[in-house]
């Protein structure tokens, strides 16, 4: 599924020949079969939108499946690099994959744009000044969400996660923040689709509210079955859970739901309204935050190279940095570790012309920077 | 065991018949493409053939197991596994001078590529006869499940096991060494891994042409025939399993050496599944089948996903076509049936 | 830990089982009948739900959706049946275990080709919702009742269809003895069409049933096929019996390992670590129990062949 989207009909309709710089050569691995395989497509499809949009025909954006396999995944980051020697490699969804492409390609030189994993390594120890992380670092969502329970007024949380890093570092971020005491805590297997039993300890703990993290299909089977349960205890997590790729296969089951994200299709600014009307227009949904992401993404490399030639990195690196671009999500910039600092809002899953979607309710934490921040070498 | 009474007997060394001839033209290939590849520059096509050369390595590990001694194990991933950690965690400990343990003796990591390859194989041999230990106790389809829960287990354990990385894997940072080579040249790697290759299917030859082959079999076609002549099956049966394991551990280092990485995707179960198409593709019992199963399932991996993201499905139908129309593999299509039937 | 929350566990456990005893029952009957090992059957399991949630889009009625998936999933494997299984009848389990694993490939992106990368909706009919008082059980949903009723109703008809009616009677013919069917007449093309139909049919019911309560998406059926394996292979392949006492095994040991694990690990060492080793524990659980149990058993607990 190479494509080159060279951005063929925008080269006709605009003239904007600004700087002669050297083409930008951008090399995307994500996940676009296979399980989880929407989370890819969204970031595609965020990514090409931006291009069309900008009209810029100095970019060339070539596109591979990973299947969701890092050992493929690293395979591809091999072609891009040795064979296609792109000057910039994106689109990675999962964090094990990410751990296993981007240490060694940012080690070579290539510059790496993460539109959606955010290990702690690669924000802590292992930071690096050729990768930069637009969407957040792992932990931050959850951290949100802590923050958000105690304005709450939640004194005594249930939280589950699979049991996989992402998932401990989910429930470690969450009690990072959240200052109450904890109902119980239970670690449930990756892949799990049955949540009876943790269903019933949850009502047997007297928790006044639920935390989880439970990606992709095991969060639309928890919240199914927690809304059969009958039990009514307020239920929060990450946006993953509630992103518009899965809302519509949990229905109504999910309304009311509170669930922390970066960005959400009603915040007011005419950069978000022109990406949501235009995906609505081009792909004929509604994007999720995983497309948003994509979008910003390819909108920072866009804005870096309107400043600086590709082939002089420390001046590309610099611009970067800089990330004068504007973000869907409103105020953005990059810390010392090359990842966000950022608005984190409180959303609220809501019908709205019979469709399922989340709509933002407040601000969760203000101006949020990771904790592996001060553990990055960088300035 | 139900495996075909009919696969070949190997055929040891380079006789001149139709197949002998695939099996030289096959390892030509193998080598002089990157040969050619490296001398202009393109590191990646060299890397290709170091992938292809190491699956294939996987293959004639499980071969050894499945078409000489009619074992059909669906959880050779966990040797794959097991043999890839060993080098991770080795590089690991080497990387940030920790030691792996230091109760009762002290281990240090390494990266020096000889010591991980003999640990690798020696750790996927203490774990097969474990495994070998309790599955062989069962036959048919029960073997081909135990050893897929075994594997099963093992996944579930790498996933969840936070030192080394669980989901995420490890990196591994600089390739390990072998005294003074230079391991990171893709064609020095390649012709390791080449060389490792040629060694895996000489001493699965040997292996197969000595009397303790002879006997694995008769095993395989015959356990009791086996047992009235005066041998007891299981520990001939053991013994092989043992040996496939420690071919595919060793295929295993070299692909977390390849990919600089090692995780539980090494471990799963899909990963089992490609190993049996190397076999499978190639030719079961083929002493190069693997070579060709490993090759065609990379350039179809690879090519194919270029054109269609629905290489999947386009990977199904070829391998429902080789199985149900090319009886014998890839290897049975050129050099007709085995000798035997 | 109280004891009614003890007990509620294990209703849950007994309820998790009889899920997976509708999954295994189908593959135990190809295996015990046609001696074939068909990896796919998670597949049939998947075409049964994505029909049960695109009849129920398109109708509005979730109980036309449960028909819609169990003709779906019976038509599937009939089709399978005529263009690949029967051609595998009679080779090793090696090519079935490749073929099978082929179509598996087919039949996942197959279905996202038709349907897409997105999970669909499919959620339990009105009349099912909310839940029931159960002794010692205060709030019990009432669709999770319904899928006990449902797998003990397949259990009893399978119960009776093979030891009871004219099919049965060949069934447990072929099981015995393939040759001798044939000589004496059956058209044995036709009964292996109709039992693999008939597998792929429960597990077509077992994948709207239990997608209503999960997620249907594309690759769901590959975990509960792994379970199901388990629980076949534990119970003794080919017994219908031993499937049942097989998923009830591992239903309950895997509900009440990963929920009592970690509080009896707890006594041993910290919360947090508790937890995390007990979830570890708890997922390699099964398989240790598989693995303990053909040491000692090698063909499992009921073999069909004993």
């Amino acid at each position: 599924m190479k494509k080159l989207v060279s951005a063929g009909i925008a080269a006709l309709l605009s003239c904007t020949a600004s700087v002669a710089y050297a083409d930008v050569k951008v090399g995307m691995i994500t996940t676009l079969s296979g399980g989880g395989s929407t989370l890819g497509i969204d970031v595609r499809d965020g990514f090409e939108l931006a291009l069309k949009q900008s009209g810029n025909t100095e970019i060339e954006l070539l596109i591979e499946d990973d299947a969701r396999k890092p050992d493929v995944a690293k395979k591809l980051a091999d072609k891009f690099i040795q064979k296609d020697k792109v000057d910039i490699l994106t689109g990675i969804i999962w964090s094990n994959l990410a751990m296993a492409v981007v240490p060694a390609a940012t080690r070579k030189g290539t510059l790496y744009v993460s539109p959606n994993a955010g290990p702690s390594a690669l924000a802590g120890k292992a930071c690096h000044e050729n990768y930069y992380n637009v969407a957040w670092q792992n932990d931050n969502l959850h951290e949100a969400m802590g923050s958000h329970a105690n304005k709450a007024g939640y004194k005594k949380t249930f939280i589950l996660a699979p049991n996989y890093p992402a998932g401990t570092d989910a429930l470690k971020g969450f009690q990072r923040m959240y200052e109450g005491e904890l109902a119980g805590e239970l670690f449930t297997k990756l892949g799990q689709d049955d949540y009876a039993a943790e269903i019933a300890q949850i009502r047997a703990s007297g928790a006044d509210s639920v935390f989880f993290f439970l990606p992709g299909g095991m969060g639309i089977a928890f919240m199914k079955q927690y809304a059969q349960s009958g039990l009514d205890v307020p239920v929060m997590g990450p946006a993953f859970s509630f992103s518009q790729d899965i809302l519509p296969a949990i229905g109504d089951a999910a309304l009311g739901v509170a669930n922390s994200s970066q960005w959400g299709k009603d915040l007011e600014s005419d950069v978000n309204a022109k990406f949501v009307a235009g995906f609505k227009e081009t792909y004929g949904r509604l994007p999720s935050l995983y497309a948003s992401q994509g979008y910003d993404a390819a909108n920072l490399i866009l804005s870096a190279m309107a400043k600086a030639d590709v082939s002089d990195k420390d001046a590309f690196r610099a611009a970067l940095k800089q990330a004068d671009f504007e973000s869907v999500r409103g105020d953005f910039k990059f810390g010392n570790n090359n990842h966000p600092i950022q608005d984190i809002y409180v959303r609220e899953v809501v019908k709205e012309d019979g469709q399922i979607t989340n709509k933002i309710v407040g601000v969760a934490i203000k101006g949020h920077q990771d904790v592996y921040a001060s553990k990055c070498r960088m300035k | 065991m139900q495996v075909t009474d009919t696969a070949p007997k190997p055929v040891t060394g380079f006789k001149f018949n139709r197949e002998g001839a695939t099996n030289v033209a096959v390892m030509a290939v193998l080598l002089a493409l990157p040969l050619w590849a490296s001398s202009v520059g393109e590191d990646y096509y060299v890397n290709l053939a170091s992938l292809i050369t190491i699956f294939a390595i996987a293959g004639v590990g499980l071969n050894f197991a499945i078409g000489q001694g009619g074992m059909v194990s669906f959880g050779h991933a966990a040797f794959f596994g097991i043999g890839g950690y060993t080098a991770g965690i080795a590089a690991f400990h080497s990387f940030e001078e920790t030691l792996f343990m230091s109760v009762p003796f002290a281990i240090s990591g390494t990266n020096q590529m000889l010591i991980i390859w003999v640990v690798a194989m020696a750790l996927c041999g203490l774990a097969a006869l474990a495994i070998g230990a309790i599955s062989l106790r069962t036959e048919g389809v029960y073997f081909i499940m135990i050893t897929l829960a075994f594997a099963q287990m093992i996944y579930y354990f790498a996933i969840s096991w936070p030192t080394y990385g669980g989901e995420d894997g490890l990196s591994i940072y600089l390739r390990n060494q072998i005294g003074a080579v230079d391991t990171d040249h893709a064609l020095t790697f390649f012709l390791i891994c080449f060389g490792l290759l040629l060694a895996a299917i000489f001493v699965s030859a040997r292996l197969s042409g000595s009397r303790f082959g002879a006997a694995l079999g008769t095993a395989r076609m015959n356990e009791t025939r086996l047992a009235t002549s005066g041998i007891n099956p299981f520990p001939i049966k053991l013994t092989g399993f043992i040996i496939s394991a420690m071919i595919t551990g060793l295929a295993g280092a070299l692909f977390a050496e390849l990919n600089g990485f090692v995780g539980p995707s090494m471990l799963s179960w899909h990963r089992s599944g490609e190993i049996m198409v190397f076999v499978i593709l190639g030719g079961v019992g083929r002493l190069y089948g693997p070579v060709i199963g490993a090759s065609l399932f990379v350039l179809l991996e690879t090519y194919i996903g270029e054109w269609t993201e629905h290489w999947q499905l386009l990977l199904g139908f070829a391998l429902l076509g080789v199985v149900l129309f090319a009886r014998g593999g890839v290897m049975g299509l050129i050099a007709g049936r085995a000798r035997h039937d | 830990m109280t004891a009614a929350l003890i007990f509620e566990q294990i209703i849950n456990g007994l309820q998790f089982g009889l899920t997976l005893f509708l999954m295994a029952a189908g593959l135990t009957l190809v295996f015990g009948v046609m001696g074939l090992i068909n990896l796919a059957h998670g597949s049939l399991y998947m075409v049964g739900a994505f029909c049960c949630a695109w009849v129920t889009q398109q109708t509005g009625s979730f109980w036309l959706g449960l028909g819609g998936g169990v003709i779906g999933a019976a038509a599937a494997g009939a089709l399978i049946e005529a263009l690949v299984i029967r051609r595998l009848y009679d080779r090793d389990h090696l090519d079935q275990v490749l073929a099978t694993f082929a179509l598996i490939l087919i039949f996942s992106e197959g279905t996202r080709m038709v349907f897409g990368s997105m999970p669909l909706y499919l959620n339990i009919p009105n009349a099912l919702t909310g839940t029931v008082a159960l002794p010692g059980v205060e709030a019990y949903p009432l669709y999770r009742l319904f899928i006990i009723l449902a797998a003990i109703a397949v259990a009893l008809l399978l119960y009776a269809l093979i030891s009871k009616t004219r099919l049965g009677m060949r069934i447990r013919a072929g099981e015995s003895d393939r040759e001798m069917i044939a000589a004496l007449g059956v058209d044995i093309k036709t009964l292996y069409t109709i039992v693999f139909a008939l597998g792929a049919a429960i597990a077509g019911l077992s994948g709207a049933l239990v997608g209503a309560l999960r997620s249907v998406q594309v690759g769901m059926g590959e975990p509960v096929l792994i379970l199901a394996f388990v629980v076949i292979v534990i119970g003794g392949i080919g017994s219908i019996k031993g499937a049942l006492i097989g998923s009830i095994l591992i239903g309950l040991v895997d509900t009440l390992g990963r929920i009592f694990l970690p509080v009896i690990l707890k006594f041993f060492m910290e919360n947090s670590s508790a937890n995390s080793v007990g979830a570890a524990l708890s997922s390699m659980l099964i398989y240790l129990m598989m693995a303990g149990i053909l040491a000692v058993k090698p063909k499992g607990l009921f073999n069909a062949s004993n």
